[in-house]
């Protein structure tokens, strides 16, 4: 079960803000993961603690396809990304590297920041634990499931 | 089924395929760059430990992003991509002096083809749909598979249709066209699917207008971009002695072979007669407004070059509105030409010079500005006038710095005047 307190962001929050590219020379994921949501959050690393989930609104991810960005937020301790949408090449990189995000408009709508979320990823619901209410998303199918629970796509070639 | 999707039928092995149906294909090419191969080679080394690549696809790495080497840790990265490609013979590995940005380059040495499926870890990969090809950016991740397999799952797109017809008026080029296609759908518009454009009007495009339209698909969402191949596509491979299975282009990748209607979940009719200069004010390529409807806006910097308009035809672009002019003072203007066969044209037609007299930089073959690596970085509250492909918040440098994205003549005649928007040059 995924349990943590939600950072809220809008649309179009794209991998430039999320990790910017002047950092892109650094390829350690831990050093990296410093400047995580630097242009758009100077203060998120600060805040983040592990099992905490971002809300989002449309299209979260869009641009370069730089891995490094689902790479850092997971880096961070992030446990599931929800959004009303997500830019298509960071969908697939998130799972690829074993990231949940869950795409459920009407949760990404009615979470604010500080708000305290409850996922299930294999019933592909979320609960707004002070209010109790449920929001159901499309459950993943079960081969993707199969690579978010191994860490990722590669895990599952070995 | 959509010229995509026939595509992408032929590499899962299958008669037919549907939107949203998961398929894995065979690769005809996978390539990455000195940001996004490290990570791969990373993933590669440490879930392969025998490190043989056994894919029967090319493997193409280009260094083109923080090259000319900017920094010691980008001089390792680059290192470390070309001791791997030293170590496996089967890595067509392209270099500094070689290369230059990989769309530009990639389709010049005939390494795309019409029917092919191409995977980048790279966005702007989508690029190669301009020669009929099916062409994504994908992550480092899949780049490690790619290399090992051969191999890509995808999930099958749906398409919207851009039916072209007319021709682009004087002055408008392919870019003023995507960034009126963008403002008009958005920035997800064409989200999970593929942008087909087909119609009377294609023949009027010339190839570079078509990369440059594909190359920015993924602005509007888009997994891919398509170009159906008509001659303009088969005399520009011809140049470029690109190999491809010519049945099954003639039967399924030709304009007389066009999806019907029904193929696609939206069509969209667009005359091109009726465009004109665009620019899309920050921070979203979807902000995109006519020139002459923009309120003069004082500029401190020009960017005209990258893999959206580092082309041939768009130096020429450039060249003839900065010919006997001079760039307006306090302003820069750096011109960066996508390769090194592009830079070796550009001085032989005397555009180099062109440029040089008029006081732009002519740099060496780098993506460098577009993402604020180097070669023109902003300063705090500047704003820029560029032909890349992104104007995001902190794209090009500071928070605080702006981007206005617009065609390599726009781009020009903003370096000339000091200003985009207001009265015309």
């Amino acid at each position: 079960m995924i349990r943590g307190k939600v950072f809220k962001y809008g649309s179009d929050v794209d991998t430039d803000v999320i990790i910017p590219a002047r950092y892109l020379n650094i390829t350690d994921m831990k050093q990296l993961s410093a400047h995580c949501m630097e242009d758009i959050d100077a203060g998120f690393v600060n805040r983040v603690q592990p099992g905490d989930v971002i809300v989002a609104g449309d299209n979260f991810g869009c641009g370069s396809s730089r891995e490094h960005a689902p790479a850092v937020i997971k880096e961070c301790g992030v446990s599931l990304i929800v959004a009303r949408s997500f830019a298509r090449i960071f969908y697939r990189n998130a799972i690829n590297i074993g990231l949940p995000i869950l795409e459920c408009p009407e949760a990404a709508d009615r979470f604010s920041a500080g708000d305290v979320i409850e996922a299930d990823l294999e019933n592909g619901t979320v609960t707004d634990v002070k209010t109790g209410k449920v929001f159901k998303a499309a459950a993943f199918p079960e081969f993707i499931m199969n690579i978010i629970s191994k860490g990722g796509v590669l895990n599952c070639l070995d | 089924m959509t010229y995509t999707q026939r595509i992408l039928a032929k590499g899962a092995g299958k008669n037919e395929v549907r939107g949203g149906e998961l398929c894995l294909c065979e690769l005809d090419l996978a390539l990455g760059n000195d940001i996004t191969v490290p990570p791969a080679i990373n993933l590669f080394e440490k879930h392969f430990p025998d490190g043989k690549i056994t894919s029967r696809s090319k493997i193409v790495f280009c260094m083109d992003h923080f090259t000319p080497c900017k920094d010691i840790r980008s001089a390792n990265n680059v290192r470390q991509c070309r001791e791997f490609a030293r170590s496996h013979e089967n890595i067509l590995f392209y270099d500094v002096g070689e290369t230059g940005i990989e769309h530009c380059f990639i389709p010049e040495r005939g390494l795309a083809a019409p029917g092919g499926i191409i995977i980048g870890a790279d966005s702007h990969t989508c690029t190669y749909g301009a020669l009929g090809a099916f062409s994504t950016g994908i992550g480092s991740t899949d780049l490690a598979v790619a290399m090992r397999t051969g191999k890509c799952w995808f999930r099958i797109p749906e398409a919207i249709g851009f039916r072209l017809s007319g021709s682009l008026p004087e002055g408008c080029s392919g870019k003023d066209l995507i960034l009126y296609i963008i403002s008009m759908i958005g920035t997800d518009g064409a989200l999970y699917r593929s942008m087909e454009f087909f119609g009377d009007g294609v023949a009027s495009l010339s190839m570079d207008d078509r990369f440059t339209v594909c190359n920015m698909a993924i602005e509007a969402g888009a997994k891919n971009g398509f170009f159906p191949f008509d001659k303009a596509a088969e005399a520009y491979l011809e140049e470029t002695g690109a190999e491809y299975d010519r049945a099954f282009v003639d039967g399924n990748l030709l304009p007389e072979a066009a999806p019907e209607s029904g193929e696609y979940i939206r069509i969209i009719d667009i005359d091109l007669a009726s465009l004109v200069p665009m620019v899309a004010k920050p921070h979203k390529p979807s902000n995109s407004v006519p020139v002459a409807s923009l309120k003069r806006t004082e500029i401190d910097q020009v960017v005209i070059g990258s893999c959206t308009n580092g082309r041939i035809s768009d130096l020429r672009a450039a060249a003839s509105v900065l010919k006997g002019k001079h760039v307006a003072p306090f302003v820069r203007c750096i011109v960066i030409p996508g390769s090194q066969k592009i830079a070796l044209q550009a001085i032989e037609e005397g555009l180099a010079s062109i440029f040089i007299e008029a006081g732009a930089v002519f740099s060496t073959p780098t993506c460098g500005p577009c993402l604020g690596g180097h070669t023109g970085v902003l300063a705090d509250n500047e704003k820029c006038v560029s032909t890349t492909n992104r104007n995001f918040v902190g794209r090009m440098g500071p928070v605080s710095s702006e981007i206005y994205l617009a065609s390599p003549r726009t781009a020009a005649e903003a370096a000339v005047n000091g200003y985009i928007g207001g009265a015309l040059l």
